[in-house]
């Protein structure tokens, strides 16, 4: 999604626009858009994140502390998490193969397969945990069968697992795709000369290139399998303390007229929220860093 | 990195482990959207009776939402060892289409599997300000009512009967009931999936001027959020509402927790479980219990859907099947 973001060396080139006379704007032009940005900022984003913390705490942190505690709502996190950890390293490698080989290989159907692997983008999470359910519900395709050998999927862990892979599956890949197709493949073609094998190439050349892409698509994989909501809420079955995963919990907590516990709950995932957006800004000035270091301020130029 | 994701993926079994551990003798009751505070109270009093009775440790799990699509959840394969839903309709439809109980379950346990009954009253806000006494008011300009989605709350097919049978009574035909019905859903601004949604809406969103409500939603809503901002109005009649229980049997009989589920539903019956019950504002139907708490419920005319219906498999092939009466209406508006 966000590729070439990661990647932005800006800075110094901004600098040199504002010093120019013909492409500086008047105070008076370059104030109200800059006032106005900063109003839909404060609305838009940084009341609702004031919000929750507000409201969380507005019956003491006794009240807090015990809505983070309950049982259930530790289940929720304990799911969360175990949805978050088998779906993140799934997508990594699954996303770092479809990256490779559509980046560096021609071969027929790629752009098939560049489409399937953005469909769960473009497909509506209800319909991603509505599809499961025909598949593997009790009056689905392989219904019978599961609950003769008394297999459960959907209504249960695995159902849970299998929607948040299927939601995240586009990060990794979309996010290492346009980053190896703009490093082309000069220098993997280099190693194969000086006789590495398809593994050590992959090793030592491509992976150190693409670290900090890959990082930054593990982060936004997990940022997603964490705060899911409509694809999990069809195949969890709701069942407290054991198919509820923290959005749901706070769902259930706010219909249950228990509103500041489901604003602890909820600012438990605004929090993550800000630790993802640190993290990746810290990824960003890496690479960026790296960026430089590999290409020299002369490339720089040319590349901004 | 490989050695990265062994360990994350050794974590992750840990993780399961730990989850798949605490499995004891556990049961899956689903039900429906307004009885989350009664087995909140009502779930750790069995367990408790019933480690005393047989020594066992039970833990049950609740799973709460629209009554219609609680049940089509349970025919998609939740594995629920009681169903407590809104009504017997919804019970049917498991029966029917995924052949988990028996058709004539509602013959298995006393007063047609019906431990407590609650009926339809309006909430409106506080000193009634649009003047809704009666059925007759919501259909009025300007009234915005606030009812669920009969499609797939069990609360909102009660609401849906009551205002028809009013209608039929007091204008005399079912065509005049059909247009009153009709009428009244299109003071309805939102339809919400189930009733505490609809609650919801309400109550904290501050949208329309009377809900439509459960008698022990209503009770609680008043409860919960402070007697100074609501009113509940008692129609001049409604429905006697009876939401049903039932062991699935075909999920007890694969966990083997039919004994403890049918003691279970038994101890709904019991006096202990009628206290709570109407404690949560469920009317008891245990005669004691219901004199004591006589006073907290109003006395209202009450029909039952038996009578004006002919039962709630007739009511529902009429009104709230694909291309029923009630799609008939709503798409017109």
């Amino acid at each position: 999604m966000a590729g070439a973001v990661a990647l932005h060396v800006g800075g110094d080139h901004a600098a040199r626009f504002e010093g120019k006379a013909a492409t500086r704007e008047t105070p008076l032009v370059k104030w109200t858009i800059i006032g106005l940005a900063l109003t839909f900022f404060a609305i838009f984003l940084l009341l609702p994140l004031l919000a929750v913390f507000v409201e969380a705490f507005r019956k003491g942190w006794e009240t807090y502390l015990t809505a983070l505690t309950d049982p259930d709502a530790l289940s929720a996190v304990r799911l969360t998490l175990l949805a978050a950890l088998i779906s993140v390293p799934l997508n990594l490698v699954f996303g770092v193969a479809a990256a490779w080989a559509i980046a560096k290989f021609e071969f027929r159907g790629k752009h098939f397969l560049i489409t399937l692997i953005d469909l769960p983008f473009s497909v509506s999470p209800v319909i991603a945990g509505l599809v499961f359910v025909l598949i593997f519900g009790a009056q689905g395709w392989l219904g019978p069968w599961l609950f003769d050998n008394d297999i459960k999927i959907i209504f249960a862990v695995p159902g849970i697992v299998l929607a948040t892979v299927f939601v995240t599956f586009p990060f990794v890949a979309r996010e290492l795709i346009p980053l190896m197709q703009a490093q082309g493949k000069e220098e993997e073609e280099a190693a194969v000369v000086l006789g590495a094998n398809g593994w050590q190439t992959f090793w030592y050349v491509t992976l150190p290139n693409i670290k900090w892409g890959l990082l930054y698509g593990v982060i936004l994989t997990n940022a997603r399998a964490v705060g899911e909501f409509g694809a999990v809420s069809v195949v969890s079955g709701h069942i407290r303390g054991q198919t509820n995963t923290l959005p749901l919990h706070v769902e259930i907590l706010y219909n249950e007229y228990m509103f500041s516990a489901a604003f602890a709950v909820a600012s438990l995932l605004a929090m993550l929220a800000l630790v993802t957006l640190v993290i990746k800004n810290w990824i960003e000035y890496q690479a960026a860093r790296s960026y430089r270091t590999t290409y020299g301020t002369s490339q720089q130029e040319s590349a901004s | 990195m490989q050695r990265k994701s062994l360990l994350v993926g050794l974590f992750a079994a840990g993780l399961l482990n730990f989850s798949l551990a605490q499995a004891q003798t556990t049961l899956l009751n689903v039900s429906y959207d307004p009885t989350r505070e009664l087995y909140q109270e009502f779930n750790p009093a069995f367990t408790k009776y019933w480690k005393g009775k047989s020594g066992q440790e039970v833990v049950v799990k609740q799973s709460h939402g629209g009554s219609g699509k609680q049940a089509r959840s349970v025919i998609d394969g939740v594995d629920a060892d009681v169903v407590t839903l809104a009504l017997a309709g919804d019970i049917d439809a498991i029966a029917e289409k995924a052949r988990l109980l028996p058709a004539d379950w509602q013959k298995r346990l006393p007063l047609a599997s019906t431990p407590y009954t609650s009926t339809i009253v309006f909430l409106v806000r506080k000193g009634n300000p649009k003047g809704i006494k009666d059925w007759g008011d919501l259909v009025k300009p300007g009234v915005a009512v606030i009812t669920p989605n009969p499609k797939t709350s069990g609360g909102a097919q009660w609401n849906y009967l009551a205002a028809w049978e009013f209608a039929k009574r007091t204008y005399g035909s079912e065509a005049k009931a059909k247009e009153f019905v009709a009428n009244l859903y299109k003071n309805v601004p939102v339809l919400d999936s189930g009733a505490r949604g609809s609650t919801i809406t309400f109550v904290e969103r501050g949208i329309g001027d009377v809900f439509l409500s459960w008698e022990n939603e209503a009770f609680l809503a008043v409860k919960e959020l402070g007697p100074d901002k609501f009113d509940i109005i008692v129609p001049s009649l409604s429905v006697l509402a009876q939401p049903p229980v039932a062991i699935v049997d075909k999920n007890v009989d694969k966990k083997g927790t039919r004994q403890v589920a049918q003691a279970y539903l038994e101890y709904l019956y019991s006096e202990a479980g009628q206290e709570i019950a109407a404690r949560n504002y469920y009317r008891p139907t245990l005669d004691k219990v219901a004199k004591k708490y006589a006073k907290q419920f109003p006395a209202v005319t009450l029909f039952t859907v038996d009578e004006a219906f002919g039962g709630w498999s007739k009511a529902k092939e009429v009104h709230f099947k694909d291309g029923g009466v009630f799609d008939q209406i709503f798409t017109r508006r």
